[in-house]
């Protein structure tokens, strides 16, 4: 029944989570932008788990799972770039341009 | 059924509000909280697609425990005050914009499309299963069956995300 809302919304939120990815320059808010974007994916899964069978659901877990760790060490780096530089702004940190 | 699609686009647009809020707000902590209400109404959305105990654990790990994280690091930097803009400028926005609109067509078109009727399950045979087997062992019992080995390997991930997280925030060891 709610199928193709879902999917329509998570679209949505998946397109914002690039948009804020490709429009901003605080890495923290790039690494919020990114689990936007594992969340609205999270959505599409529990949506089709609703017609296709608890597969899908038990992916959304594992995706967690996953998401758990890569904030974990993301923020260790953004620290680890921030003790380094003095910033997160990411047009400051240019190391590897050339 | 009406009130429940009425229910699920507040929390829909909730969600998508909520988004655009996060990614164009200067102050990373204002940012961080808006984020933190997508997650409680995508949490909303799970219980309406029967899928209760995911509910749970998007607020206990996203909201609960990785939105923690985010903002202990933003506190951590100091970064609380909004600072000058970091929005990119004109010509990284337009690129953006189009990009953005782009993709949010491919999705549409995927959004349209419908699963193979072979594949389908019965309408409300989920919502039966959980009535059956209860909340959490509908979700349990493929997780220690199928999926055993993922959900074994899933441990070693968090072990190493553990000692790379230790050995990449530690000034010295």
């Amino acid at each position: 029944m709610f199928l193709t809302p879902a999917l329509i919304v998570s679209a949505v939120l998946f397109t914002l989570g690039v948009a804020g990815v490709l429009l901003r320059r605080n890495a923290i808010i790039i690494f919020m932008c990114v689990e936007l974007m594992l969340n609205a994916v999270n959505l599409t899964f529990v949506a089709l788990a609703e017609r296709l069978g608890i597969a899908g659901q038990v992916f959304v877990f594992f995706v967690m799972a996953v998401a758990a760790a890569e904030a974990a060490v993301g923020l260790a780096i953004i620290l680890a770039i921030y003790r380094h530089r003095g910033t997160v702004n990411l047009q400051n940190i240019n190391l590897l341009k050339g | 059924m009406a009130a429940g699609l009425i229910i699920f686009w507040v929390f829909a647009g909730l969600a998508v509000a909520s988004a655009g809020l996060c990614i164009t707000r200067a102050n990373p902590v204002a940012s961080a909280l808006w984020l933190v209400v997508t997650l409680f109404s995508l949490a909303a959305l799970f219980v309406l697609l029967d899928a209760q105990f995911l509910a749970v654990l998007q607020v206990l790990v996203y909201a609960g425990a990785i939105m923690v994280l985010f903002l202990f690091v933003i506190m951590l930097l100091n970064l609380g005050h909004p600072g000058p803009p970091d929005v990119k400028g004109p010509g990284g926005r337009v690129v953006g914009v189009l990009l953005g609109l782009a993709l949010l067509l491919q999705l549409g078109v995927l959004a349209a499309a419908t699963p193979p009727t072979q594949l389908q399950l019965a309408p409300g045979a989920m919502a039966r299963a959980s009535a059956e087997q209860g909340l959490v062992p509908a979700v349990a019992r493929p997780l220690f069956d199928a999926y055993l080995v993922p959900f074994e390997i899933t441990s070693v991930l968090l072990l190493a995300a553990i000692v790379g997280a230790v050995v990449l925030a530690k000034r010295r060891l």
